[in-house]
């Protein structure tokens, strides 16, 4: 079981946080503020392992986490899972980000937090993993895409022109900090079919 | 109304959406808590507001606010709101915030079952899907009671993505309503086998949960996770499996057995880490539960243990800390086998990674000897000095204990070093483990007798620099250590250097700080320090500093009279007067130090920690009978206080009462002496109680060598452990010196009487290491009776135990699922409510008609369960049988298929026999029982037929069986075979099944068994085929379009093995046939001539159809659809039964019954490439009429011809 997911990035502000347990408000900030103090403590080229301790319930749960470029992607799992098999999970909810944004960066998932939930869902349900195969989870997130559009209708135009206007004057955005490298940081981990 | 609508949307225009709020954020970075709050004034007025679409938009930046920490419980209904919304956009937003903020408290959430029932029944799959993702997260126990069975039924929906999700929902279901596991369990067994991999993954995830929590349960389940892991590609899937084996071992070590081929075999063949080290992992379960007497296994051992070895000394982090891990896990039980990678477990010591240093320390524990003891240890205290956070060094500190206190302190040579150790350790600060130390430091002290001097000496250091400890401004857990240092100081007086001098640093008036418990320990130790410091000065006839001490304690004692720690408090008045009356006495000049230090005769002895818990409680006595007269019940509540103490502890006030007789008094007497016998802390008044400690067998015999001790070991608190790795080491080699001296003396006088333990080796062996100490160690006392077991205790509160459900046991009718019942008219009977029901109708006739052997009927059943899974443990490959075209085949590949193809006639045999016995037994018992036991026999036969269809189809007929209400039945089914003869010359025979592939839509399997009928011995065999256009056979890459496949075998005269070929399909409405060649070689003894055999393979419409179960409910929506084509034959002239009929269209067609009343039946498959077929069979007299519908009508007249034909043979 999956108990928590969480993204940051490297000026450790977190993007999004999903818990699969209650937890009180507080409670979620405080694990979110323990989640950063322990993964930041940790160097490059360690085990993206940690052992959670106290961090949501238990001594059961480890702490598994990727980093791409700006981002980190931390899962907190329980003894069911498999280390190497949620590895290979982060890998395959980034590149599904990847492919269902076109080239994510991390201003997709600043601005679209809702959309990443939505595509998180297609994977990882109430905290056991719903679908590996990635092509499944990109054909439902586009149906859903499309089933939005055609509800937004006309209605939707005048929005979408407002939005795209007011993304005009938006000259900060730097394109630069894009995910990058989604290339497999552990090399010999071939990605579930 | 459009109009209207783009009005609102251009009001909405200017409302900030979620990306507008997150840009204001990073544009406010200094006010940013201020501009939030305006913020959520701005939602709030927009909640306010009656467009859905601008309360969705508030929603959807409310949840990116919960997020940043802001609660927003408040706007929970406006949440359920926005969630009712018809628009998929808004509802999935509104679900999105109900799963990030909706917890059981959440008292609106009862609002939401209704919504949620309509959404789950939406027709848009979407509408289904965001409401069973949403519902995942905050389902609550009433949720779940209510929706059960609504989420039970869409486990069987037709889209697999709703399917996928409804199966893995169920298990947060059951957590929150285990009431429901059991009625759902059936279809989620069905799901294990469902055709999308979506949804079977999913039905795996839950079982390995399920069954995580409760393996026993599942146990029966281990057939079909083994097919599944022999035949699953999806490595999540497999993963999932081998976790679940892997918990199931332990309680089925015959299970163990059957896994270690596959597992090898998956070790050796998979390219991904990920499999591999799950493999790994379930082998060492394996082995664990198979480590009593089965030898053979070390290649297994070594196997793992070197493929562990190659993922720690793998440059990726991740490898090296689960190659640890696992390795762990091999350290319980095989040590030898991972002592000899002892310099990979050091090396990873060093490693910068955290993660891995803890693994690493793990396995440390297993690591040491007593000649490395004292060097792994340094290595771990200057890790100590050297960590940074406290979580790492109070792993360390553990660890550090751990290692040296294993097994009664086995590896300690020298108790010095390991006192000093400790001491060092309360150095740390900051660590939670203080009491550890301080369990360790007391457990030395008591159990090593030689050490107390230097323990002494070292805790009245400690003592007097209490304020190095207790000094630093966090109350930490180290002051603990005080707690140790001053019962030690105390107990072991006699062997202080200066009691004064400690008795002064004990009444300091800086302990009262310390925690009351460590204080309460401080004023008892005082005392007894008192008593020996009087009793050695009156002894010394200083009758004035006597009365120093005296008055000592008179003037500090009082502090801790007013102590806010009642303990303290109590002790210390107590003491106090008892002070103030010895100097009394001493003030007359009476020796008082005997009758003080009376208080404290005796010595305690080490107890094992469970002792008093294992005092058998002594025939006779009932510890609930009430003592004396139970109180009233008219006695109100609140006038006693007295009986509080009844109620705490009534096996403490023993009241006699006056009837008892003079007999029951002497028999009670007797058990309390027993009793008394028995407690430990019962301090007897025995003359030498030192005469009870057991020696450590053989320890007496290890040679005492002091040591001289050149350097002051008395650092004041700090001592140096150091020191003694370089003592020890001057010490072992004057031992080997006076060894190799003795070995000479030895020689010289040619061996003369002295028998010593050991020969001594050149090299130092690890035994021949002698303690430094006469190493006293006191094996711990026990209750003589205790009893051996110590089962703890479950956690009553663990969730998972109500989980605990023997799934085993068919269905009660109280336990159906509640179904809301309340918007079902008489009338109007919708498919949906329709389906639980019928089953409860199903179960319910029979029970009616005969229970009592129906109830037989099921214990028959369970114990058939049971012994099936036995049968399936229990076998073992014969080397080659003859095949019998037994079903099991079906899903197995070659590699497997010649274990399984012996199954078929074994099974028979072995029923054959138990018919047998039962038949002797049955003779002998009376003759009018004759009736009956016929009637048994057919029925057990008609199981026999059942059972020899694959499991798959065994259960989709569950169903028809329970329709049927197991009514008596007249005939008996032939058993059937689905391989219809291929060709068939002197050589050879062949016979083949189609079988069509669960994963890929165009791809069908054709499985060949290939029969040696000659004398010859046959090779070469190869199958070549002429492809149609629609029709091709998968051949090895890189060979040409025409080129035969060969048979991946050869065959000995009268064996038969099958083989398996892959055909791609396009279009499967029509059947064809394809032509084809068998060629081989025959050779005999009289040379080798090369054969062809001709065959035409006939692909029927049938062979595409996969057996789906279907229910009632999604039944009727498809026929209701109006999509399908229809079409009907007739056929006369038939004399088999229904049942039967049914049973044979299911098997060779590949259908699955839906619904059955009378002679009357609805069936359902479905094609791999996603038709669906829907039956309608009516049996007349002596005709049978099958109506179809089907989305493509070719297919179905196709399959109706077919049908006619296997009908037109009954």
């Amino acid at each position: 079981m999956i108990k928590g997911i969480l993204i940051f990035n490297n000026h450790r502000k977190p993007w999004l946080s999903k818990f699969y347990q209650p937890y009180s408000v507080d409670k979620q900030q405080q694990i979110i503020r323990e989640t950063l103090h322990l993964v930041f403590k940790r160097d490059e080229n360690v085990c993206n392992f940690l052992e959670g301790g106290s961090l949501i319930g238990g001594f059961d749960n480890k702490l598994i986490y990727r980093h791409y470029a700006t981002l980190y992607f931390v899962f907190c799992v329980d003894s069911s899972g498999s280390e190497l098999g949620i590895l290979d999970l982060i890998q395959g909810f980034v590149e599904t980000l990847d492919k269902c944004f076109e080239n994510v960066c991390e201003l997709d998932l600043i601005f679209h937090v809702d959309k990443v939930h939505n595509i998180l869902a297609e994977m990882v349900m109430g905290g056991m993993v719903l679908e590996t195969n990635m092509n499944e989870t990109v054909t439902q997130t586009d149906a859903q895409k499309k089933l939005e559009k055609s509800e937004a209708g006309l209605a939707g135009a005048p929005a979408r022109a407002v939005s795209a206007v007011k993304n005009m004057n938006l000259p900060e955005i730097p394109r630069n900090i894009s995910i990058g490298d989604i290339s497999i940081k552990v090399p010999n981990l071939p990605s579930f079919k | 109304m459009a109009l209207k609508m783009v009005k609102g949307s251009i009001d909405r225009m200017f409302d900030k959406n979620l990306q507008d709020l997150v840009r204001g954020i990073r544009n406010h970075k200094e006010d940013e808590a201020k501009y939030i709050s305006q913020c959520i004034d701005e939602i709030k007025q927009e909640l306010k507001q009656d467009n859905i679409a601008v309360k969705a938009n508030a929603v959807c930046k409310l949840t990116y606010l919960q997020m940043l920490g802001y609660d927003i419980s408040w706007a929970a209904f406006n949440i359920i709101e926005v969630m009712s919304a018809s628009k998929f956009t808004f509802k999935r937003v509104g679900y999105l915030a109900a799963s990030q903020c909706f917890h059981e408290g959440t008292d609106v959430i009862m609002l939401t079952t209704n919504q949620i029932r309509k959404d789950l029944s939406s027709p848009s799959q979407y509408d289904t899907g965001v409401a069973l993702t949403g519902l995942s997260c905050f389902v609550t126990p009433d949720l779940a009671r209510d929706l059960a069975s609504d989420i039970m039924t869409l486990m069987s929906h037709t889209k697999p993505y709703i399917r996928k999700k409804a199966v893995l929902i169920m298990y947060k279901v059951f957590l929150k309503y285990p009431e429901s596991l059991r009625p759902a369990f059936p279809r989620l067994k069905e799901k294990l086998e469902d055709p999308d991999p979506g949804v079977q993954s999913a039905a795996v995830n839950v079982i390995c949960e399920l069954a995580r929590r409760n393996p026993k349960n599942y146990l029966s389940l281990a057939p079909l996770f083994f097919k599944l892991m022999t035949s699953s590609t999806n490595n999540w899937v497999l993963i999932k499996i081998i976790k679940l084996f892997g918990a199931l071992t332990p309680l089925e070590p015959r299970l163990g057995k059957k896994l270690i081929e596959p597992l090898t075999n998956l070790i050796h063949s998979t390219s991904a880490m990920s499999l591999l080290y799950e493999c790994v992992n379930t082998v060492i379960a394996v082995l664990i539960s198979l480590s009593s007497g089965m030898p053979n296994h070390s290649a297994s051992i070594q196997l793992c243990v070197q493929k562990l070895r190659i993922l720690i000394e793998d440059s990726d982090q991740n490898l090296k800390y689960l190659g640890l891990l696992a390795m762990s896990k091999i350290l319980k039980t095989h040590p030898k086998s991972v002592q000899s990678h002892k310099d990979l477990v050091l090396q990873c010591l060093d490693d910068k990674d955290e993660s891995i240093r803890l693994r690493a320390l793990d396995l440390l524990y297993g690591m040491v000897s007593k000649k490395n003891l004292m060097e792994i240890v340094k290595k771990l205290m200057t890790h100590v000095d050297k960590a940074e956070g406290t979580t790492y060094r109070d792993e360390l500190l553990t660890k550090i204990i751990d290692i040296c206190s294993q097994s009664n302190y086995q590896h300690i040579t020298n108790f010095e070093w390991y006192i000093s150790i400790l001491v060092e350790l309360t150095r740390l600060e900051g660590t939670r483990h203080g009491h550890l130390i301080a369990a360790q430091m007391l457990d030395v002290a008591i159990r090593v007798k030689a050490i107390r001097k230097f323990a002494v000496s070292q805790m009245s250091a400690l003592l007097d620099n209490a304020h190095l400890v207790a000094s630093s401004t966090q109350r930490n857990g180290i002051c603990e250590v005080l707690y140790a240092a001053a019962w030690i100081c105390g107990e072991f007086s006699e062997h202080l250097q200066e009691p004064h001098q400690t008795l002064e640093a004990m009444l300091r008036p800086k302990v009262t700080t310390l925690p009351g418990h460590i204080q309460a320990v401080y004023v008892q130790n005082v005392v007894k320090l008192y008593a020996s410091i009087l009793q050695q000065q009156e002894q010394a006839a200083e009758a004035e500093a006597a009365q120093e001490v005296t008055q000592l304690m008179v003037e500090r004692l009082p502090q801790f009279v007013q102590s806010a720690d009642l303990e303290v408090q109590e002790r210390a008045s107590c003491i106090l007067q008892l002070v103030k009356h010895v100097q009394k006495l001493q003030a007359k000049g009476v020796p008082m130090a005997e009758e003080v230090s009376a208080l404290f005769a005796g010595e305690l002895n080490p107890v094992a920690p469970k002792a008093q818990k294992k005092v058998p409680v002594p025939e006779g006595l009932d510890l609930d009978a009430w003592i004396n007269e139970p109180p009233s019940d008219s006695e109100s509540e609140d006038e006693k206080p007295k009986a509080i103490f009844h109620d705490e502890e009534p096996r403490h006030v023993r009241r006699r009462q006056p009837e008892e007789d003079e007999e029951e008094l002497a028999r009670r007497r007797e058990a309390r002496k027993q009793e008394q016998a028995n407690n430990p802390f019962y301090i007897k008044s025995s003359p030498s109680p030192q005469k009870r400690y057991r020696d450590a067998p053989g320890v007496e015999h290890i040679p005492v060598v002091q040591i001289d001790l050149s350097v002051p070991l008395k650092v004041p608190g700090m001592p140096m452990s150091d020191q003694y790795v370089k003592l020890e080491e001057e010490r072992r080699h004057r031992q080997r010196l006076e060894k190799d001296k003795k070995k000479k003396r030895k020689k010289e006088k040619d061996r003369k009487g002295k028998h010593r333990r050991h020969s001594s080796l050149p090299t130092e062996s690890d035994e021949d290491i002698a303690p430094a100490q006469q190493v006293d160690i006191v094996t711990e006392e026990m209750p003589e009776n205790a009893l051996p077991s110590d089962e703890e205790d479950k956690d009553p509160n663990d969730p998972y135990r109500a989980l605990d459900i023997d799934l085993d046991k068919p269905l009660a009718d109280s336990e159906k699922l509640p179904v809301q019942k309340h918007r079902n008219t008489e009338v109007s009977k919708s498919p949906e409510k329709d389906e639980v029901p019928v089953v409860e109708k199903k179960s319910k006739k029979p029970k009616k008609k005969e229970k009592k052997p129906k109830e037989k009927e099921k214990k028959k059943e369970r114990e058939r369960k049971v012994e099936d899974l036995d049968f399936w443990l229990s076998t073992t490959p014969p080397p080659a049988a003859t095949p019998v075209p037994s079903m099991e085949e079906l899903s197995v590949n070659t590699v497997t298929s010649p274990k399984d193809e012996s199954e078929g006639p074994k099974r028979e045999e072995l029923e054959d026999e138990e018919d047998n016995t039962e038949h002797d037994q049955e003779r002998k018992s009376s003759r009018h029982k004759k009736k009956k036991h016929k009637k048994e026999r057919e029925e057990k036969e008609k199981k026999k037929a059942k059972r020899k269809q694959p499991e798959r189809e065994h259960e989709q007929e569950e169903p028809v069986q329970n329709g049927a209400a197991e009514e008596e039945e007249e005939e008996t089914l032939p058993p059937m075979s689905s391989y219809r003869l291929l060709a068939e010359n002197s050589f050879i025979k062949m016979t083949y099944d189609i079988q069509a592939s669960l994963q890929k839509d165009s791809q069908v399997t054709v499985s060949v068994i290939l029969e040696n009928q000659s004398g010859s011995f046959l090779k070469n065999m190869e199958l070549s085929v002429l492809d149609s256009l629609n029709a091709k056979m998968a051949r090895p890459e890189g060979s040409s379009v025409h080129a035969g496949v060969p048979v991946p075998f050869q065959l000995p005269p009268g064996v038969s093995n099958e083989a398996q070929f892959v055909f791609t399909v396009q279009s499967i409405i029509m059947a064809q046939k394809l032509k084809g060649t068998l060629s081989f070689i025959a050779k005999d003894d009289d040379g080798a001539t090369h054969e062809k055999l001709d065959f035409r393979l006939h692909f029927s419409c049938s062979s595409y159809l996969i057996t789906t179960p279907c229910y009632s409910d999604a039944f009727a929506r498809l026929l209701e659809s109006g999509d399908l084509s229809m079409s009907s034959i007739k056929v006369d002239g038939i004399s088999m039964s229904f049942q039967n009929l049914l049973s044979k269209i299911c098997f060779y067609h590949h259908f699955s019954v839906v619904e059955r009343v009378d002679s009357c039946a609805s069936m359902y498959s479905r094609s791999i490439q996603g038709h669906h077929v829907c039956l309608l069979l009516k049996k007349g007299e002596s005709s049978v009429s099958v109506d179809g519908k089907c989305s493509d009508p070719t297919l179905l007249s196709s399959l109706l011809e077919e049908m006619k034909a296997t009908l037109a043979q009954c």
